[in-house]
């Protein structure tokens, strides 16, 4: 079984656009949504939602207010300034070290599971999705990155499916690390501009770190040229191999209007290119 | 005033406003919050005057004094300590990856045997172009502590200045931690349901941290998608940027979009009236 990530660094070059012609092409696959801030493969996939599960991102603090004397020793040793002056704590602040619960002398902390999002094992009619939601402003989205991947892979052995494919979040960040971690083989799309090129570096560092194979797609080569052989040498010079480039297309963007994976929205000689350009990464 | 400009997903074109808009106006500071991509800099090639380590707290501890107890690996809520206790030695082993800061463990080491360490986990940059003060906040690579850089990258703004933040896509603390303070909050979209489904995310979080918004749509077309979610929870469309292959090849050259299309300029300083006119 081989575990493939989408990644990009920057958002916007088309991720899930790619992730979606995966999802059509190969066949006996788990597909993973990790973007877990702002997940958007069910829109292309149109899942259906077989289970639901609680995702506990580990713990929250409130005060007690018929215990508390308002002593200030919380607040003292909070390092997150999440209680404010009417010794309250403030959930966006508050980051579940417990820390306050050790030093109260009344008592007066309660700590209670902090339920942070929500995470689904879905049928698609390209294979089983398992993808998440994130409440907002709720941290840990690393910790659910991982347990996503963990389901994916029981998921997987179980069903005995060939490849695991996932959709990774932008950035360079916790999300990404956990994404990325045991991974066999990382596909970074980007595309032809300056911030593009700076993210794509980024991500090969960090796939460097982390001893992980990467190959790398450029979307919408064709908007700037230079910028695109630019992308090349520097890659190219790091060792690793661009393995396609796909031109900017009006029909990519009406198959994600559309909400369809682009390969099976159309038939053109952009699906075949895109078709042989998955058969060079798989 | 601080204006801050979000998207709850990436490559919208948040940076395109927002280094439109300070070159629209006067006595502007813009500050790049995107601290894991932090992009502003490629278009504004700022003169970097300044650069400022950022630090986490993290424990170190005083072999003499540490009886191997154990206690501070039974508060460390973010399992970032262990402690091994063998027959006549042992060791406590720190992993400073998952470390928050939180000091718990040097609070309440029963034998006081740690004590405060630094480790560098990002770094700010302070500099200028054009009369535009900028500061940028950039996560060192394989750090997470996101947050921690960019409320630090925040603290350096001036007060009597306008504040421009681009902040990070997504909906969870990064993005938070950028938005949070801001007199107002421009949400920059595009007219798909990839835009509107993550537009819904971050208006939440507007919404969540009682800053008024507006809406920019980029890549403007068929809007009707956006408009109405606009027109259902009444938030203003502040802007319309039409999808045009001169902005495309501009920004893909690191070229801000009011220096390749000027008139652009004015646009922009009614977008910041307009701003103006609702807080």
């Amino acid at each position: 079984m081989k575990e493939i990530l989408i990644i990009s660094g920057k958002g916007g070059t088309g991720k899930t656009f790619f992730t979606g012609c995966l999802a059509t092409s190969l066949n006996n696959k788990i597909l993973v949504d990790c973007d877990v801030d702002a997940a958007n493969l069910h829109l292309l996939l149109h899942p259906e939602i077989k289970q639901t599960y609680d995702f506990i991102g580990g713990k929250i603090a409130s005060i007690d207010e018929t215990r508390c004397i308002q002593c200030g020793a919380c607040k003292e040793v909070c390092k997150f300034n999440a209680i404010n002056d009417r010794f309250q704590v403030e959930d966006f602040s508050c980051e579940g070290c417990t820390i306050c619960s050790y030093v109260c002398p009344e008592k007066a902390i309660i700590l209670k599971d902090r339920i942070s999002g929500k995470y689904f094992l879905s049928e698609t009619k390209y294979g089983i999705l398992i993808h998440a939601r994130l409440g907002i402003a709720q941290e840990n989205s690393g910790k659910l990155v991982t347990k996503l991947r963990e389901i994916a892979k029981e998921t997987a052995q179980s069903e005995g499916a060939d490849y695991i494919v996932i959709d990774g979040p932008p950035g360079v960040g916790c999300p990404v690390m956990a994404s990325m971690t045991g991974v066999d083989l990382v596909v970074a799309v980007t595309e032809p501009t300056v911030s593009g090129m700076h993210d794509l570096s980024r991500v090969i560092e960090l796939s460097k770190h982390f001893n992980i194979p990467v190959k790398v797609v450029i979307n919408k080569y064709d908007l700037n040229t230079e910028m695109s052989s630019d992308i090349v040498k520097m890659v190219e010079s790091s060792g690793i191999e661009v393995c396609g480039k796909i031109p900017f297309s009006e029909d990519i963007l009406a198959s994600v209007k559309a909400g369809k994976p682009f390969l099976e929205f159309t038939k053109n000689s952009l699906t075949i290119e895109i078709e042989e350009l998955i058969d060079k990464i798989t | 005033m601080v204006i801050s400009v979000a998207s709850g997903k990436g490559g919208t074109g948040k940076t395109t406003v927002v280094v439109s808009l300070a070159l629209s106006i006067e006595n502007s500071q813009l500050i790049d919050c995107d601290v894991e991509e932090p992009n502003v800099h490629l278009f504004l090639n700022p003169e970097i005057k300044q650069e400022l380590k950022v630090f986490s707290v993290v424990p170190e501890v005083d072999k003499e004094k540490c009886n191997l107890c154990g206690y501070c690996s039974t508060v460390c809520a973010y399992n970032a300590l262990s402690v091994i206790k063998l027959d006549s030695s042992g060791d406590v082993l720190l992993f400073p990856h998952l470390c928050h800061g939180c000091d718990g463990c040097i609070l309440l080491c029963p034998e006081k045997a740690m004590k405060p360490a630094h480790r560098g986990i990002g770094m700010i940059k302070i500099g200028s172009f054009e009369g535009i003060e900028f500061i940028e906040g950039r996560l060192n690579i394989s750090e997470v502590l996101a947050p921690k850089v960019i409320e630090e990258a925040k603290a350096y703004a001036k007060k009597d200045k306008i504040t421009i933040i681009d902040a990070p896509p997504g909906t969870s603390c990064p993005a938070v931690t950028a938005v949070k303070g801001s007199d107002f909050c421009i949400l920059v979209t595009e007219p798909t349901p990839f835009g509107l489904h993550d537009l819904e995310l971050a208006y939440e979080v507007t919404k969540a941290l009682n800053i008024k918004a507006g809406v920019i749509i980029n890549k403007s077309g068929d809007d009707a998608l956006i408009e109405d979610f606009c027109r259902k929870n009444k938030i203003p469309v502040l802007l319309k940027i039409p999808f045009h292959r001169k902005i495309a090849e501009a920004y893909s050259k690191g070229i801000p979009l009011i220096k390749a299309m000027p008139e652009y300029k004015e646009i922009f300083q009614r977008l910041y009236r307009d701003i103006r006119e609702i807080i």
